[in-house]
């Protein structure tokens, strides 16, 4: 509990800073929304076949405008020595860990939020039924994107060329995230159902469930080094 | 010569040995597969390969372990050499699995389960090198890539699910089956060629690991005395 409580309060402060510069939350959201304009240059998506193609398109948006929002999580904590300020203070190394995780999450639910609608409208889906299990599935996947970005987004933090060092270590990494997030969505598109869809999804939870207790263990090695 | 390097050159002479005999054996003795013909011999340095590949990661893995836990520069210096013979073995395996895959399944290159996660491996393991590459402080280099050797390793049997789930062709394996003892459906001489190459793998293996182990030591010795002056 005290762990939440820490990171609660290192989360007002990220949340703040955002609010004031508004900085990474428009240009994801504009960048989502130009990423569905390319798709539809590049693919010329029939109707016929955009509810088999809806998941995949949908997760690139994501995890581009997720990858905006990774590079940039650490960028208050690397100017002016922060994150050494904030090491010297007594709060638990995990509280920065979850607190960052929780950023992440809550800044990419934000354009999803909009993204979801956006698509709908623009390629002409009717799924407007199915959002709510559609939102349940993606907030899973976001959720392990958030988790192992974050502790690579601290660890390439002093790295040469982070920006394009950080896709190149995470996307292979996420393969099970991507994959599970995308069967299921499919699945669910396609029967409206979850029965089929229990073992991505039970694999979607058993990732995040392992690698934010991974990432809670050892984040204050990462931090420290 | 140091004890070390004189076990490393016998090493190196017995992984040489081996890999003459086995070859002899794999081209030359064994008969050739009932349905694939000669092209089924290169499976006598494909599964090896794979094999010492998957040893590699695991040593990684332990090696990142230890360093986090003792911060012995010795055990980074065993994961950094163990991941660089890793994309080395990965890579032949999947060049060695296309080379066979032409002439069985028509193709180079298919999206099959195995294959796909091979891939997969081989990419974590380049991400790995590139991440020791590209951060110059040594001490933050070895924390960081111990901590992608980690969990890079607790990712593989995820990656290994999703890959499965998602679809699936390779060869079941022919000699690890349940029911049967492997005798009875492999040619005992093709058994043979398998088993000297697997240990002339591991041999070779061994000895790349001991020469980068010394490489590595060497470079370090090299940074502290170019920081501290000759002592």
């Amino acid at each position: 509990m005290e762990l939440l409580r820490q990171a609660c309060w290192l989360l007002w402060k990220d949340v703040r800073l955002e609010l004031r510069r508004r900085e990474s939350l428009m240009s994801m959201f504009f960048f989502g929304a130009l990423l569905l304009f390319l798709f539809q240059f590049s693919f010329e998506i029939r109707q016929d076949r955009v509810a088999e193609m809806t998941p995949g398109l949908l997760w690139l948006a994501f995890v581009f405008t997720g990858m905006l929002a990774l590079t940039q999580l650490f960028q208050p904590e690397r100017e002016n020595f922060c994150l050494e300020a904030l090491l010297l203070t007594p709060f638990d190394r995990a509280a920065l860990f979850v607190s960052k995780v929780i950023f992440n999450l809550i800044l990419m639910l934000l354009v999803e939020l909009v993204v979801f609608p956006l698509f709908a409208i623009l390629f002409n889906l009717q799924y407007w039924g199915l959002l709510p299990s559609l939102f349940a599935v993606t907030f899973l996947g976001t959720l392990g994107f958030c988790v192992l970005g974050t502790l690579f987004s601290a660890v390439t933090l002093k790295a040469r060329a982070r920006e394009l060092l950080l896709p190149l270590v995470l996307f292979p990494l996420l393969i099970p995230v991507v994959l599970a997030t995308i069967r299921c969505l499919e699945i669910i598109l396609r029967s409206g159902a979850w029965s089929e869809a229990y073992p991505w999804l039970r694999l979607l939870i058993a990732f995040d469930v392992i690698f934010m207790t991974a990432g809670y263990l050892i984040f204050e090695w990462v931090v420290e080094a | 010569m140091s004890s070390a390097r004189r076990g490393s050159t016998i090493l190196g002479a017995l992984a040489l040995v081996f890999i003459l005999v086995g070859q002899y054996w794999g081209l030359v003795k064994a008969p050739p597969d009932a349905y694939q013909g000669d092209s089924q011999r290169i499976m006598y340095l494909h599964v090896p390969s794979i094999l010492t590949a998957y040893l590699s990661f695991f040593i990684v893995f332990v090696g990142s372990c230890l360093y986090l836990w003792k911060r012995e520069p010795r055990d980074d210096i065993l994961a950094y050499a163990a991941a660089e013979i890793g994309v080395l073995f990965t890579a032949l395996t999947i060049v060695e699995g296309a080379i066979w895959g032409k002439p069985t399944w028509g193709v180079w290159w298919t999206w099959d389960a195995r294959l796909t996660l091979t891939a997969i491996l081989l990419l974590i393991f380049v991400a790995y090198l590139m991440l020791r590459a590209l951060i110059e402080e040594e001490q933050r280099a070895a924390v960081s890539g111990a901590i992608l050797g980690i969990i890079g390793f607790l990712d593989i049997p995820l990656i290994h699910m999703s890959v499965y789930w998602w679809r699936t062709l390779h060869q079941p394996p022919s000699i690890l089956q349940p029911d049967k003892p492997p005798w009875e459906n492999v040619h005992p001489s093709m058994l043979v060629a398998l088993a000297i190459n697997f240990v002339a793998f591991i041999l070779l293996y061994f000895y790349l690991l001991s020469q980068r182990i010394r490489l590595g030591e060497k470079q370090a010795e090299l940074r502290r005395r170019r920081l501290y002056g000759r002592r």
